[in-house]
Order: C-alpha cells, then sequence, then structure tokens
C-alpha cells in the first residue's frame, strides 16, 4: 500500500529535479506522441531539442532562442510574483497586447520624426499600458474582492478585439493600400528596436529580460516588499499578523506582471514583428505561465526555463518544416510539461512511503 | 441601420441556442465547486468536447453518438485533472491552467482533419401543435433535444443537491472536506466522480457549439465560453437556478450583439464583440460583493493524514 506522508519542510534536492523529471517524462509521453502520428521519435525529439542549437540551420535558428525566450522570461518574472502570493493573472496575453499597442501607438504619433528619445518614450508607453490593463483587475480585486483569474482572462478577449479594431482602423498604415496592420516599425530606425549585437538575436527586450531576473531575484531575496509576497502566498494568517497589506501585495504583483508583458508587447512589436496586426499576439502570455511553473517561480529557473520553451517554439518550427510535425503537436507537448511537472512536484512536499498497513 | 429586420421572436429562439452551452458547462462546473474542487479547466474540455463529438458525427453521422463521445472525452480529459489534483495532490489553479492549455492543443492536434468539414444536422424537437402556437412556438417549442436536456440537467441537479442523500454528502465535502472524512465519506472518490462529472457536462457543451450552434470546426473555436461558465457560477452564488437564468442573460447579450451587427448598427464592430467579455465582468463585480455563498472548502487541497 502506497501512502503519502506530508514533509515537514518541501525537499531541495526534488525542487531541483523535479523540473527534470518533467521535462525527461514529457520527451518520453511526448515522443509516443510523435510516434502515434507517424514519426520516428528520436528524431522527433533531437529535431526540437538538439538541431536548433547544433543541426545543420542553427546559425540561423540560435539567435531566434533568444528572440522567443526574451518575452517568454520578461512576463514569466511578472507572473512569478502574483503566483507566489496566491494572485492568479492568467490575462498576459492582453496585457502583453495592449503593451505592444500602446508602444506602437506611441512612436507612431511621432512619425516620420527622427529622434533619440522617441524609443525610450515608447517602453515608457508599453509599460504603462500594460500596467493600467493589469490594474483592472487589480482594482477590482482591492474594491469588490472581484476574481482576479477571471477578470483579467476576459480582458484577453477584449485585448484581442481592441488589438483587430486598432490594426484596421487608428494604427492603420495610411500607406498600405488597405491593407490591415500598421506601418512596419523596421522601417522607422528610430523606433526600431534592432539587435544590440548584430546576429545574436539580442534586441532591447532580451536585455530587459536579463535585468527582470536579476531585480527580481533581489527583490525576492534582499527586500522587504519581497518577503511579504512569499509569506502572503505561504502563509496568510502569519502575513496578516505580520501587518502585511494584502492590497498593496494585489496592487504591485499585477501592476509589475502587467507592466513587464507590456514591455514584453513593446519590444515584440518594435523589433521581431514589426508592426501591430490582427494576428499580433502568439500565445507568449498563456506559455510564459508553463515558463513560470518550470522555473519553480524562482527567478534563475524563470531564465531556463525560458530558454527551454522557446527552444520547443524553435525546434517546434523546425520540426513543421523538415518532419511536417503539426504545429499542434507542440502546443500539446508544451501543455503536456505543465502536466507532468505539476505531477512530479507532488515529491517535493511528500514523501512516497511503502507501508503494509491499511492507512489510516 | 434597420432595427425592424431583428425579430423578436428569432431573437429570443436563438437566445435559447446561445444559452445551451455555457449553460450545461456552468452546471457541471457548480457541481465540481459545490464538492469544494476549482477546476478551471472547463475551456480545455469544453473544446476538447468539441471536437470530440464532432469526429464522432462525422464518422458515425449520427449527432446522437457524437454527443456522447463528446460527453466521455471531456469526462476523460477531467480525469486527468482529477488525477493532478486529488491524487498527486497540485495545486487546482495551476492544475486548471493546465488542462485548458492541453486540451486547446489537443483539440487542434485531433481537428487537422476536419476543418470545413459541414456535420450532419440534428433534427430538431419540432413539438406537434405546441410549435405551431404564434411567437411562443417559435420561442419554446422548436429547438433541438439538447437545448431541453440542459435545461432538464439544472432541474436534476438542483433537485439532487436540494433533496437527496448524495446531494447532501456532496455539499459536506465541499463545505468542509475533514468533517466528511471524519464521518467516513470517501472525499476523494467523490470528488473525482464530481469532476467528471463537470467534464461530462462541459464536453456536452463543447459539442453543442461544434455540431448545433456553429455547426462546423475551427480551432479554438469555444472562445472563452468555458471561462464565460466559470464566471457564470459565481455569478449564480454556487445556486443552480440561477446558472439557468445567468446563461440566458449571456445568451441574450451574445445574440443581441450579433443581430446588431447583422443590422449595421454604428457602433464599431470590435465593440460589439468584446461585450460579452465586458459585461461578464460588470456582472463579477456586481456578485462578488456576496462572497458568502462561496462552499467553504473550495479550492482546498485535501490529504487524509493532515
Amino acid at each position: 500500500m502506497l501512502t503519502l506522508e506530508k514533509r515537514p519542510q518541501p525537499s531541495k534536492a526534488f525542487a531541483y529535479l523535479t523540473p527534470v523529471f518533467a521535462i525527461i517524462m514529457t520527451m518520453i509521453f511526448g515522443g509516443l506522441l510523435f510516434m502515434a502520428l507517424g514519426k520516428n521519435p528520436f528524431e522527433a525529439i533531437l529535431t526540437i531539442f538538439w538541431d536548433p542549437l547544433f543541426g545543420e540551420f542553427a546559425s540561423y535558428s540560435r539567435p531566434q532562442l533568444l528572440v522567443k525566450a526574451g518575452p517568454l522570461i520578461l512576463i514569466a518574472i511578472g507572473l512569478s510574483l502574483g503566483f507566489k502570493a496566491g494572485i492568479w493573472n492568467i490575462g498576459a496575453e492582453g496585457q502583453y497586447i495592449v503593451g505592444a499597442i500602446c508602444g506602437a501607438g506611441a512612436g507612431l504619433a511621432f512619425y516620420p520624426m527622427e529622434a533619440w528619445f522617441i524609443f525610450p518614450i515608447m517602453v515608457i508607453a508599453g509599460a504603462l499600458g500594460g500596467w493600467a490593463w493589469a490594474m483592472i483587475p487589480a482594482l477590482l480585486k482591492v474594491k469588490f474582492q472581484t476574481n482576479e483569474i477571471l477578470v483579467s482572462l476576459m480582458l484577453v478577449y477584449v485585448a484581442e478585439q481592441l488589438l483587430a479594431s486598432m490594426s484596421l482602423g487608428l494604427l492603420k498604415n495610411p500607406d498600405g493600400h488597405g491593407f490591415p496592420g500598421s506601418r512596419n516599425l523596421k522601417d522607422y530606425p528610430s523606433a526600431f528596436n534592432g539587435e544590440i549585437i548584430a546576429g545574436t538575436g539580442m534586441h532591447w527586450g532580451v536585455a530587459a529580460a536579463f535585468i527582470a531576473v536579476i531585480f527580481a531575484y533581489v527583490l525576492l531575496n534582499r527586500h522587504m516588499l519581497g518577503f511579504s509576497i512569499r509569506l502572503t502566498g505561504e502563509a496568510p494568517r502569519a502575513a496578516k499578523f505580520s501587518s502585511v497589506n494584502p492590497n498593496r501585495i494585489i496592487l504591485f504583483c499585477l501592476g509589475m506582471s502587467g507592466a513587464l508583458a507590456g514591455l514584453a508587447g513593446m519590444f515584440e512589436v518594435a523589433g521581431p514583428s514589426g508592426q501591430i496586426s490582427i494576428d499580433f499576439n502568439s500565445g507568449y502570455g498563456f506559455t510564459a505561465i508553463i515558463v513560470a511553473f518550470l522555473g519553480r517561480l524562482h527567478p534563475v529557473g524563470i531564465f531556463f526555463a525560458g530558454l527551454l520553451l522557446a527552444l520547443t517554439y524553435i525546434g517546434g518550427e523546425l520540426a513543421q518544416l523538415t518532419l511536417g510535425l503539426p504545429g499542434a503537436a507542440i502546443q500539446l507537448f508544451q501543455g503536456m510539461l505543465l502536466f507532468f511537472l505539476l505531477a512530479v512536484d507532488l515529491l517535493t512536499n511528500y514523501r512516497i512511503k511503502f507501508s503494509r498497513k491499511e492507512a489510516v | 441601420m434597420d432595427l425592424s429586420a431583428i425579430n423578436p421572436a428569432l431573437l429570443l429562439a436563438s437566445l435559447l441556442v446561445a444559452a445551451t452551452p455555457i449553460m450545461i458547462a456552468g452546471i457541471g462546473e457548480l457541481v465540481v465547486e459545490r464538492a469544494g474542487v476549482l477546476n478551471l479547466g472547463v475551456e480545455g474540455m469544453m473544446i476538447t468536447g468539441a471536437i470530440c463529438g464532432f469526429m464522432a458525427t462525422i464518422i458515425t453521422g449520427s449527432p446522437a453518438l457524437g454527443f456522447l463521445f463528446a460527453a466521455l472525452g471531456g469526462a476523460a480529459l477531467s480525469l486527468l485533472f482529477a488525477l493532478l489534483t486529488q491524487v498527486a495532490l497540485a495545486n487546482q489553479v495551476a492544475s486548471g491552467l493546465a488542462l485548458t492549455l492541453f486540451g486547446l492543443g489537443l483539440s487542434s492536434l485531433l481537428g487537422q482533419g476536419y476543418v470545413g468539414l459541414k456535420p450532419p444536422s440534428s433534427p430538431k424537437l419540432d413539438i406537434p401543435l405546441l410549435s405551431d402556437i404564434p411567437f411562443f412556438g417559435t420561442v419554446l417549442f422548436s429547438h433541438d433535444i439538447i437545448v431541453y436536456l440542459g435545461i432538464a440537467l439544472v432541474a436534476a441537479v438542483w433537485a439532487t443537491l436540494k433533496y437527496t442523500r448524495v446531494g447532501l454528502v456532496l455539499r459536506a465535502v465541499g463545505e468542509n472536506h475533514d468533517a466528511a472524512h471524519a464521518l467516513g465519506y470517501k472525499v476523494v472518490r467523490i470528488r473525482v466522480l464530481a469532476i467528471m462529472f463537470g467534464g461530462a457536462c462541459a464536453g456536452l457543451g463543447g459539442a453543442y457549439i461544434s455540431l448545433i450552434r456553429v455547426p462546423q470546426w475551427t480551432e479554438g473555436m469555444t472562445a472563452g465560453a468555458g471561462w464565460i461558465a466559470l464566471a457564470l457560477v459565481v455569478f449564480a452564488s454556487w445556486k443552480p437556478w440561477r446558472v439557468l437564468l445567468g446563461a440566458w442573460l449571456f445568451g441574450g447579450i451574445t445574440v443581441l450583439q450579433l443581430n446588431l451587427q447583422a443590422a449595421g448598427v454604428s457602433i464599431p464592430v470590435e465593440i460589439l464583440s468584446m461585450s460579452p467579455y465586458i459585461i461578464t465582468i460588470v456582472v463579477l463585480v456586481i456578485m462578488s460583493a456576496d462572497k458568502s455563498r462561496a462552499p467553504a472548502s473550495l479550492g482546498r487541497i485535501f490529504h487524509a493524514s493532515s
């Protein structure tokens, strides 16, 4: 008879090991899935995890790693702050869209003027846009105790409509021959978020992601506010007794994650994507949830998890091209990863015991 | 703009149709939450049900079998959630999100060969005589059987929760799982069954969208209906009949905005399309003043020895 015994303290060793277990199990079950789709599982796994880094076209795909990991890490860092405190912002996709709209809008307002200050203004506008969008669930939660999960998620659908409206209306390229979508910021040097170091994929958004990792690490480990966030999540009663203001935590965590998601959207629209279009958003806001959990809500963990999920994106595209693996299979693969992670997390908090007698 | 083109009888009739998927998914989630489990995976289970039902209908040619497989598909997916939260004791919010992400991926993978196909239409239950009554006949008595099934389901859940022993035990588990456990009820078993019931309902609701309401398969076609169903449970303060009321309200808004779009009202299409979501938020704000009815053990992890 198997029984579970709660560990007095979560196991440190398993905290590091479980993400690795989850990845291995996902590879095994993913391989079975690919086999069921009629592909060679070993070839598929190699194409996803090995070829983008060391394969034939690696020189093209390696820079893509940072391009994709940047927004994922940026959003996931913000989400992890809230998740730690038990505040569930799952509408990062919406904040990402609004950040992109505000950032691109601020830049295009200056078109065709060229000046050094345009890009910084766009950065601020993007962060503020995401922040404001996240403040809606935050304020509703503080004022009316409205469930932030549902509100933030509903706002994703609202943001998608807003994006459609913007790319067909206000931000539509006047020289675009009637096609939907804004002007391409790649053709507007003052607003373009180009590579800092050519050929690496390193743009300002990736730099911001690195800064966010360091910032979050310091905040959580060396700052009172970070301690209050952790306390609120792990022991809400203790937090109340030590006079942590829950409303302040809600406003900070949601606002911060919104601002970071907005930044991610703004850097994306000004750089790799280039323009506001109807299908601008690609689900980073949802994948970032997986990144945050895979990184165990720890800034350094999130950094590596972001790189790994970015790899599955690029590898997935590659597998689509070379093996004809359907794109949805990769989405499923990423979902599986979160499943296994949550399942093996049991080992961190509980000890599995083999006992002879019936559990009481 | 021509508002006279909107026929009130047809509007009310399509309201009932639009309300059905969220009503069925919502009543399922209500049972899950009354058992103390918060399953945020409704969207994932709905879309899985939508594709399972669609595939089964195309293959067998029978919508009835389609709905059966949709319910089975939804329940099977919810079993994953049950495994995670009841056996592996994982966080319910995270597991629910995982279920949604997984379900969206699974459905678009399964549905690859089915884009653009048209399912055989489901027979309408034209009740003779009754459906000939002017106005009321069109509104109330000329629907497919699932519309009536949805309403019957709400009534059944209400009666079960209120008047039967099963309902009492389910509520006890949801209100205080430790006490229920001490009384000898199998908390985990009851919750797993509730979760599967919720999954089957979500699957049915999803299949209603892909088989009757649209009827077609496109990726991500539930478009947040699962989340609206979750909001519906909060709106209903965990009371079955209010789920029905809420579903009609949301169905009414959806149908009205679609009709206004078709009538060419001068409000931009995007504003009309976002209105159901915005109204959901507004309703959530209004209803969140009354938190007293939420099951006391909602979302808490149960471990027998702790």
